[in-house]
This record gives C-alpha cells, sequence and structure tokens, in this order.
C-alpha cells in the first residue's frame, strides 16, 4: 500500500509543476515588460527597477526559475501587488469557497452519475433508457456558465426558492450554506454528471454480463443485493477513475461559475488578478489549484484502492 | 454474348457482398447526418451573416431596448436596443472561427508530436509528463492566465486553447501509434528496408486517421465552449469583438428583465456544441465498431 501511495505521488508531480513551468514562461517570454504592465503608465524608473529587482527579473532565465523554484519550494510566493501582503496571506481567503464548491458539485456529480447510470442500464433500452441517455448527450453539450444563468432566472429570479446570489459560509449555518452552494454546485456538476450517467450505464452494462453475478442471482441472492452490493460496486471504479479528471475541470469550471453567483473563490480571484496584471497572485492561484488538483487526485487513488483490492497489490 | 462477358458475370455472381462504403453507413446513420446538416447550417450562417442579418449587429438603439421577441426582432433586443438575432448570426464566425483554428494546429500539432513520441522512447518520456501534466490542469485556468500575459485578443483565445488542447489529442495519436507499431505489415516494412519517413506516410499515418477524425469533432466542440467560457468570463477576444460568449457577458445582469438577451446566444452555442459531440459519437461509432459495441 505505502509503494502504491509513493508511486502515485511521483506520478502526481508533473500535475504541480507542469502548468507552473508553463506560466512561469508565459509571464517572461510574453512581449512587453511585466513591472512595466503592473505599475502601470505612471510608474517612475525607480518603482520599475525596484520592482523588477523584487520578482527578480534583472537576473538572466535560469536564475530566474531557480529562485522561482526556491519560492514555490519555501512557500514564499512574493508579494500581491494589488493587496500589498503576502501572496501566502491573500489566497487561503478564497481557496476554501473553491475547495467547497468543487467538493459539493463532484458530490453531486457522482451521485447523479451513479443513481441515473444505473436506472439506466436496468432499462436497457426501453422509454426511460433512451430518455436518460437522451439527457445525458445534452447535458454533455451545456455550457455551465449558460446553465447557471437559466437556474437562476428559473430558480432565484421566478421562483424565489434560492439567493441570486453571494455567498453564506458553512459557519452561518448548514441550511443557509446549502441554499448559497447548491444551484452554483449544480450548474458546475452537471457536466461531469451527464459523462459519468454515460460511464456508469456502459459499466454497468458490462458488468451486469459478467459470471459472477448470474452465480449470484442462481443462488437466489435478492435482486437488490445483487445490483446494490455485487453490480455497482464493480460498475463504479471507471466513474472514480475519471473522477480525477472531473475535478480538474470543474476548478477550472468554477472561474466562470464563481463570476456569476458572485462568489468569492479562487477563480473569481484569479481574473481579476489577471486583470490587474498582479502576477504574484495568479501565480499563486494557478499553484494552489494545482496542489488542490494533486490531492483530490491522491484521495481519489486512495477510494479506489479501496473499492478494487487488486490494484492494492500491484 | 462473348466469352469475356461471360467470365464478367460469373465474376460478379461470385463475389461476396461488397461492405457498404463510410460514406454510405455515414447517410445511414440518422443522428450523423442531422449533427453534420446542423453543423452545415451553422456554418453557412457565419458565411452569409452579412446576409441573413444585415446591418452592424453593435448598432446602439435605445429606443427600442428590451424588446421581446417578435415580428421585427426575432430574437428581441437587447440592453442598449441591439438586435440579439444579428448579434446571434454574427457571433457564429468568431466562434466557429476560433473553433476552426484552434482544432487544424492542434490536431495537426498534435499528430506529428504524437507520430514522433509513439515511435521515439527518447521523445515519449518527456512529452508524456508534459501532458500528463497539462492534462489534468483545468483549461480554462491556464487559459486565463495566459491570456492576461497576452493581453485579450482572438489571437490569444486562439493561442492558449491550442496550448490546451493538444495535450488530449496527443494521447490519442501515440495510444494508436503504439498499437500500430507493433503490427505485422510495420515489421516487414522495416526488414525489406523502406525508410522510416515513407513507413510514417504509408502505414501509420493512414492508420491513425480515424481516432484523429473523432478526437477532431470532439476537440472543435471544446475550443468553441473554451472561446465561450474565455470570453464570457472577460479574458476572452476583446470587448468590442461580437461572439456568443461576450454577448453572455452583459446580458447577465439582464436576465429578469430581458432573459431572451441570455437564452438565444446560450442556446446557439449549446447546438453547436451538442451537433459537435453527436457528429464525434457517431462516427467513432461508425469508425470504430469496437468501440461502438461498448457503449
Amino acid at each position: 500500500m505505502l509503494r502504491y501511495l509513493a508511486k502515485r505521488f511521483l506520478l502526481i508531480l508533473p500535475t504541480i509543476f507542469v502548468p507552473l513551468i508553463m506560466v512561469f514562461l508565459l509571464l517572461r517570454l510574453a512581449p512587453g515588460d511585466p513591472a512595466g504592465m503592473m505599475l502601470g503608465d505612471q510608474a517612475t524608473a525607480d518603482q520599475l527597477a525596484a520592482l523588477r529587482a523584487e520578482l527578480g527579473l534583472d537576473q538572466p532565465l535560469p536564475v530566474q526559475f531557480l529562485l522561482w523554484l526556491k519560492g514555490i519550494f519555501t512557500l514564499d510566493l512574493g508579494n500581491s501587488i494589488f493587496f500589498r501582503e503576502p501572496v501566502m496571506e491573500v489566497i487561503p481567503r478564497y481557496a476554501g469557497v473553491t475547495i467547497l464548491l468543487t467538493l459539493v458539485a463532484l458530490t453531486l456529480a457522482i451521485v447523479i452519475g451513479v443513481v441515473m447510470g444505473v436506472i439506466s442500464a436496468l432499462n436497457r433500452n426501453n422509454p426511460v433508457d433512451r430518455g436518460v441517455v437522451t439527457s445525458a448527450v445534452l447535458g454533455i453539450s451545456l455550457p455551465e456558465f449558460w446553465f447557471a444563468l437559466l437556474l437562476i432566472f428559473l430558480f432565484s429570479v421566478t421562483l424565489r426558492w434560492f439567493p441570486v446570489s453571494g455567498w453564506t459560509p458553512p459557519s452561518a449555518g448548514l441550511i443557509a450554506f446549502g441554499a448559497s452552494i447548491f444551484l452554483p454546485a449544480l450548474a458546475l456538476g452537471i457536466r461531469q454528471s451527464a459523462l459519468m450517467t454515460r460511464m456508469m450505464r456502459s459499466s454497468m452494462l458490462d458488468v451486469m454480463d459478467e459470471p459472477y453475478i448470474t452465480t449470484a442471482r442462481a443462488q437466489g441472492l435478492p435482486e437488490r443485493k445483487v445490483i446494490g452490493s455485487y453490480a455497482m460496486r464493480t460498475a463504479s471504479i471507471p466513474v472514480l477513475t475519471v473522477a480525477g479528471l472531473a475535478a480538474g475541470y470543474m476548478l477550472g469550471g468554477a472561474v466562470a461559475i464563481e463570476i456569476v453567483f458572485a462568489l468569492p473563490g479562487l477563480g473569481r480571484m484569479l481574473v481579476e488578478a489577471v486583470a490587474r496584471r498582479d502576477y504574484p497572485l495568479v501565480e499563486g492561484g494557478v499553484l494552489t489549484i494545482s496542489l488542490v488538483l494533486a490531492v483530490l487526485n491522491l484521495v481519489i487513488d486512495l477510494l479506489y484502492a479501496v473499492l478494487d483490492p487488486r490494484i492494492r497489490y500491484q | 454474348m462473348t466469352a469475356a462477358d461471360t467470365q464478367a458475370e460469373a465474376r460478379e455472381a461470385i463475389r461476396a457482398p461488397r461492405a457498404p462504403s463510410f460514406l454510405q453507413r455515414f447517410v445511414r446513420n440518422p443522428t450523423a447526418v442531422l449533427s453534420f446538416a446542423l453543423l452545415v447550417a451553422f456554418a453557412l450562417m457565419a458565411i452569409f451573416a452579412p446576409l441573413i442579418a444585415p446591418g452592424d449587429p453593435m448598432r446602439v438603439n435605445p429606443v427600442v431596448r428590451f424588446t421581446p421577441p417578435g415580428a421585427e426582432y426575432f430574437f428581441g433586443t437587447d440592453n442598449l436596443g441591439r438586435d440579439v438575432f444579428r448579434i446571434v448570426v454574427h457571433g457564429s464566425r468568431t466562434t466557429l472561427l476560433v473553433g476552426l483554428v484552434v482544432t487544424v494546429i492542434s490536431m495537426g500539432l498534435a499528430t506529428i508530436l504524437g507520430l514522433l513520441s509513439g515511435f521515439y522512447r527518447a521523445v515519449d518520456v518527456i512529452l508524456m509528463r508534459f501532458v500528463d501534466g497539462l492534462m489534468a490542469f483545468p483549461g480554462i485556468v491556464l487559459a486565463t492566465a495566459a491570456a492576461g500575459f497576452l493581453g485579450p485578443a482572438i489571437s490569444t483565445v486562439i493561442i492558449s486553447l491550442t496550448i490546451v488542447l493538444i495535450s488530449p489529442s496527443l494521447r490519442v495519436v501515440r495510444g494508436q501509434v503504439l498499437v500500430v507499431r507493433e503490427a505485422q505489415m510495420i515489421e516487414a516494412a522495416r526488414a525489406t528496408g523502406v525508410p522510416t519517413g515513407r513507413i510514417f506516410r504509408r502505414y501509420i499515418l493512414p492508420a491513425v486517421m480515424s481516432p484523429i477524425l473523432v478526437q477532431a469533432s470532439f476537440i472543435f466542440s471544446a475550443a468553441v465552449l473554451g472561446e465561450a467560457a474565455l470570453s464570457f468570463i472577460g479574458v476572452g477576444i476583446g470587448p468590442t469583438d461580437i461572439s456568443w460568449g461576450n454577448a453572455l457577458t452583459e446580458a447577465r445582469n439582464y436576465i429578469s428583465q430581458a432573459p431572451w438577451i441570455v437564452i438565444f446566444p446560450g442556446l446557439a452555442l449549446m447546438l453547436t456544441i451538442l451537433a459537435l459531440n453527436l457528429l464525434g459519437d457517431s462516427l467513432r461509432d461508425l469508425l470504430d465498431p469496437r468501440l461502438a459495441r461498448r457503449r
């Protein structure tokens, strides 16, 4: 198990570093002087030189890269230009919202995907199945920010069941928190739930043909048990494998969703930081999203090993 | 009747019924035909936009602001009195252009890199670690950061979406090359001294074409969605350009007064993505019967 974990951990390193290196290179190789862009037209030559020195932009590229690596390993990402405080103090204020939103959306997507996939597979080729398959195709093609706007129009503006926008932290009461996160999480999770429905359906159909299911039925086990504890467990594994990719996708989709619902999350922070050319904060945002994704993927790998004992001994 | 005629007839009679060609099967698949027709319709709309909805789509006419859909304005007007129908028709140009260019560039690069990666071990090790890193990471975040550094413009959107969308295609091409390179025909070609360049062109490229075609429609759909998302959050194309994503940015503030400003551009976007996804699905079914059975 430990070896398995260590291997997974090594595989996750590129997930953290490749996006960061891309951002590092983009910032340095893009035309124009980053210091000039950050400070604007009003900056004096002294101010520019000072900022360049602070960001290490006056050094040759390889030296910049080493300095930048050192910053990452010591979690010293410099100061946010806009907030005038360390990036590592700004980020935690936003990260929680995005992590919660992604977790709730991922849970919703998995639950919807598994339930709909099983219903569809058990009704193979009848109208229920066809209905689910068609909605799944539609769901995959839904732009989530547009779906979010439609949800707001229907449930917040017309029916007034949910607040139009804004964030209520869990500490302010679970009901208020649930009301503020449900629509954003649904909008964020809908495409992935459609993908998972398709995957669960086909995986369930495969599993139902396996000899051990026939054996279980022949032994007279109640159908509920055959499906609930035999078929669903094995059939869920492919769904879980894509959960890591889904989480990555959702962290990206969260940018637009946070803007639509005015949630103070990392995605919105990132877009604002980009607009303000607050590059240290942009790098910090990308690093945080990479780290969140890496941790989520590790957790999913663990769950994967729990569901399928064969994986533990590979 | 000559002997040659009789022989030809006999040959015709004993020939096994010919398998229907790809085109024949495509035409018999209603999903494929329908999605393709929808895409052609959108393409025609983009090409002939000035004829379908003449006039400047950005023209402001405050007198008629928030007019609901009707005979004069099919899709209604927005907060500045602009014709939503005109915006949707003209917006298709940006959306489809970005989608097409991103698909062509990223699939082209992915094919070249995938062929190299599948064939040369050293290239593979480096490229695949890179792809692993990019695959999981949310493309929109990377594209947002890139757009921030490069400034909002169509070229920025194309560059950042291309970077993001190369990885999944590269993986598909590479996987296929790894399978094909073990085929006996490759071994035979090598043994008889066929140069490597020719092996690529004659044997490997044709074998990886079908997955590339299938992947291209999914990449197109991802690019269309990506452009819309980037423009929607304000880091995509410039604010004076028209695209469906851009149209939704402002529209969201007026959803309670004039839902049609939100509904129509989004519907156009969704239909395009739907058509591309359905086309990809049916191409996969037609080109790879093994996968089709699994679904």
